[in-house]
């Protein structure tokens, strides 16, 4: 049985591998109504196998439930990768940024569904005016030359303080135009649908990855400006700070619906293949165009050499921020992803080492191959998976640890044979960039024959 | 070991830098704040605050004698050894099965039977220290050759996710149950604690009973945690300064290639380094281990990363700088447990090492950093 059951788990691995690499071949077609029909297709087929058809499904929950944990880590590792991969700052924040963007993206749904609108008004508030007043501050300090990091955090953060609280007193202020129409969970209003409920859900992904990014910004200010191995200590640093106000979230932080260590439950179970699956391309196009941009190259450059990047005018602090705030809103998508797939969040599920899973993928995968860290992040997960259930029924309830103990054996052999990841620096149709997919430019008549 | 003074700047390079005082403002407003909390606690309650600044003291040392072995560590191969937190946790348990399952405390008096109590108590738990030393060393040379070494000239990533592998590896490994096992285990001391308070002069706390109230208390731990870990600090010092492997050492953290080219087994030098690291770690072990005796096999990790970032406060690479970050890190987590909140204790940790490096990136003792072409 168990030899029959790691066989269809290798057979799905490989069945996803292949099926990531046609639709990166299809979307790397020209024409972009093959684009829109690779993606629809693509969608649709996932679908299809997930329907019940006259009592017959190709993929059960577990299979679900393993995709949608797939697509969610492929967007906090492809973060990772951009931050690590690309830009070359060795990040172990990614999972505190997750859990960041899981608990407040559940935060917002919960309460919506209980009939208290202040979640989605507060974050979105402080989404749009936090964001505002972080640009103003920027522009402002645009006008000065050589400004000490400490002054514009400094600065930066009374601005965050200032326009959080003025966040939280208009979503109090708004909040009772908004009750009525939510009804409570037992006599649901208009807007609780469960269409308007989706919407709530995508606006909460939306303004959980905003929310990550905007945190990521103020502490990556200052903390980018130490060194690779400081910044590795500060961003564990960070993961666990927040790992510890999570345990804290009813004491230390006003949210007794989070419940602490408890954890929280009750979060609806919103997250469908269409949103996975539209979330995760979401996060692999806008990744895929960054780092084919001019800024993604000016994120290269700084990884390659700072100094030369210096020298040919490359804004250095300006790219590894942008990498940093970037990567850390993939994380906060990806983690409310998860969070209305699971229904329940526990703090233990951002312990700091579970923060080394996707540094691992990346690993694993390759830095800085995009195709590498998805394929690492579906086969991670459903190899993980599969082992658990075999070596279940070996081990009983040791299997865990010893998954745990496999996968690390498995790390020191592969930086022992093969450092450059899996995938190297191969990149699959799509992900290659532009400059692979567009026909070749017809080469303009020379001058002086026109002129005869 | 100084570096060459650097030119002093042409003026019209030098740039003025604008709105320096509100950095420094929030910084300064921010160390008032500190100061004003420790200052009204003092002044309100002065025997709860050396209450607190004692048991800050023991946590430090002990912090001390972990930080010994990353600092000199990543003074001479650059390398963030996390499995050095894993190695301090084997020192833990390797006492914990001297002591608990074969009694090795006890062996002076079973084979001198006339000896003197107090003197076979002290030999039997010198001899533990130093055999969970011993086993501290073998393993980190084990480590040392088999997953550093050949990465030596590897890219620094790949050490550095080794080293993250190592310390997995160490931690589930020993949660396995025929290893060690995954529960928190009640650590049995080799010797009885005897405390002491002082109020109007030091008394013994009498066994069974109370020390009075107002009064402070500490015990033969915290006097032990101190020696031991003063001797070890001398001990490294006479070892770095004086001995021909200590010239080596600090001929390979200054530069390795031009270590190598002067006749010195540089590869030696490393691993001897890891083990002399690894002993220290494995007597901090014991030490915490019989301080707090509670033990499980994730117990290295959060002391071993605060031991990093109090060698970095101190200036890694430098030895009396790793004793100093220790004790301020010590201090300044039992003034966050005493007097904000005990969860918050990891957090004042790494703001720490935030503010630390943001304002002296090289730490209190660290030398300037020399221009890498």
């Amino acid at each position: 049985m168990e030899l029959g059951f790691l066989l269809g788990s290798l057979v799905k691995i490989i069945a996803i591998i292949a099926y990531l690499y046609g639709l990166m071949w299809l979307l790397a077609r020209p024409s972009i109504w093959i684009k829109i029909a690779g993606l629809v297709g693509a969608f649709g087929i996932v679908q299809l196998a997930l329907t019940d058809i006259n009592g017959f499904r190709l993929l059960n929950n577990f299979d679900s439930g393993l995709l949608f944990q797939a697509s969610a880590m492929t967007m906090v590792a492809l973060g990772l990768n951009l931050i690590y991969g690309f830009n070359g700052q060795f990040s172990l924040g990614q999972w505190g940024f997750y859990g960041i963007g899981a608990y407040a993206a559940a935060d917002i749904t919960y309460r919506w569904i209980n009939g208290d609108a202040r979640g989605l008004l507060v974050l979105g508030l402080g989404a749009l005016i936090g964001t505002l007043t972080l640009l103003g501050i920027n522009k402002w300090l645009q006008r000065f030359r050589g400004i000490p990091v400490l002054s514009s955090f400094t600065l930066y953060l009374i601005g965050a303080l200032i326009t959080g609280a003025a966040a939280v007193y208009l979503g109090n202020q708004l909040n009772p135009l908004l009750t009525p129409l939510l009804g409570s969970v037992a006599e649901p209003g208009p807007l609780n649908s469960p269409v308007a409920q989706q919407v709530i859900y995508f606006l909460a992904v939306i303004l959980a990855g905003i929310f990550a990014a905007q945190i990521s910004f103020l502490f990556g200010l200052p903390v980018l400006t130490l060194g690779s191995d400081y910044f590795g200590i500060a961003t564990l640093g960070f993961t666990i700070v927040v790992n510890t106000l999570m345990i804290n979230s009813d004491t230390i932080l006003p949210f007794p619906e989070m419940k602490g260590g408890r954890g929280m439950i009750g979060i609806p179970k919103l997250t469908t293949w269409f949103s996975a699956f539209f979330f995760m391309m979401a996060v692999i196009i806008i990744m895929r165009n960054l780092v084919h941009s001019s800024t993604g190259r000016s994120i290269v450059a700084v990884r390659e050499d700072e100094i030369a990047a210096k020298a040919m005018g490359i804004d250095v602090a300006g790219a590894k921020l942008m990498s940093f705030v970037v990567g850390s809103f993939f994380a906060g998508i990806g983690g409310a992803v998860y969070a209305h797939y699971i229904g329940f969040l526990s703090p233990g599920t951002f312990n700091f080492l579970a923060g080394f899973n996707p540094l691992i993928i990346v690993v694993f995968g390759g830095l800085g191959s995009m195709t590498g860290t998805i394929a690492a992040s579906f086969g991670w997960i459903f190899f993980l998976e599969g082992m658990l259930r075999v070596l279940l029924s070996q081990m009983g309830t040791e299997a865990p640890t010893w998954r745990f103990v496999l996968y690390p054996i498995t790390l020191l052999l592969l930086m022992l044979i093969r450092p450059q990841g899996l995938f190297g620096s191969i990149e699959w149709g799509f992900l290659k960039g532009p400059e692979f997919i567009t026909a070749p430019r017809q080469q303009p008549e020379p001058a002086h024959k026109s002129a005869i | 070991m100084q570096t060459a003074q650097a030119p002093s700047t042409p003026v019209i390079y030098q740039q003025r830098q604008p709105l320096i005082w509100v950095g420094r403002g929030f910084f300064i407003l921010l160390g008032l704040v500190v100061a004003y909390i420790l200052g009204t606690n003092l002044i309100k309650n002065p025997t709860l605050f050396a209450q607190i600044f004692i048991s800050g003291l023991q946590l430090g040392f002990v912090y001390a004698m972990i930080a010994l072995g990353y600092t000199m560590v990543y003074g001479i191969v650059k390398l963030i050894n996390f499995a050095h937190g894993d190695v301090f946790m084997v020192g833990a348990f390797a006492s914990y099965y001297a002591v608990a399952k074969y009694r090795l405390h006890q062996w002076p008096a079973s084979a001198f039977p006339g000896i003197n109590p107090t003197l076979s108590v002290l030999i039997g738990s010198i001899t533990v220290i130093l055999l969970s030393m011993l086993v501290c060393v073998i393993l980190a040379i084990t480590i040392e050759r088999v997953a550093y070494k050949p990465l030596r000239d590897a890219p620094r990533i790949s050490a550095l996710i080794t080293a993250i592998g190592v310390s997995f590896f160490l931690e589930f490994y020993g949660a396995l149950n025929f290893v060690f096992s995954p529960r928190f285990i009640p650590y049995e001391r080799p010797f009885e604690v005897v405390a002491w308070y002082i109020k109007n002069g030091i008394h013994l706390v009498m066994p069974g009973q109370q020390a009075p109230e107002n009064s402070v208390t500490f015990s033969n731990i915290f006097l032990i945690i101190i020696g031991v870990s003063v001797l070890i600090q001398l001990f490294l010092q006479y070892l770095v300064r004086r001995t021909k492997i200590g010239i080596a050492m600090r001929a390979c953290s200054y530069d390795r290639q031009a270590a190598r080219l002067m006749g010195i087994d540089v590869d030696r030098v490393i691993s001897f380094t890891f083990a002399v690291g690894a002993a220290f770690a494995g007597a901090g072990g014991v030490l915490y281990a019989i301080a707090y005796s509670l033990i499980w096999t994730q117990l290295g990790i959060l002391p071993g990363l605060k031991a990093f970032v109090a060698a970095v406060l101190g200036g890694i690479g430098s030895i009396p700088g790793a004793l100093v970050g220790a004790l301020i890190m010590g201090q300044a987590e039992a003034m966050t447990m005493g007097y904000i909140s005990t969860p918050m204790r990891d957090a004042v940790a790494f703001t720490i090492l935030i503010i630390v490096l943001l304002l002296r990136p090289t730490g209190i003792f660290g030398e300037p950093e020399k221009e890498k072409a």
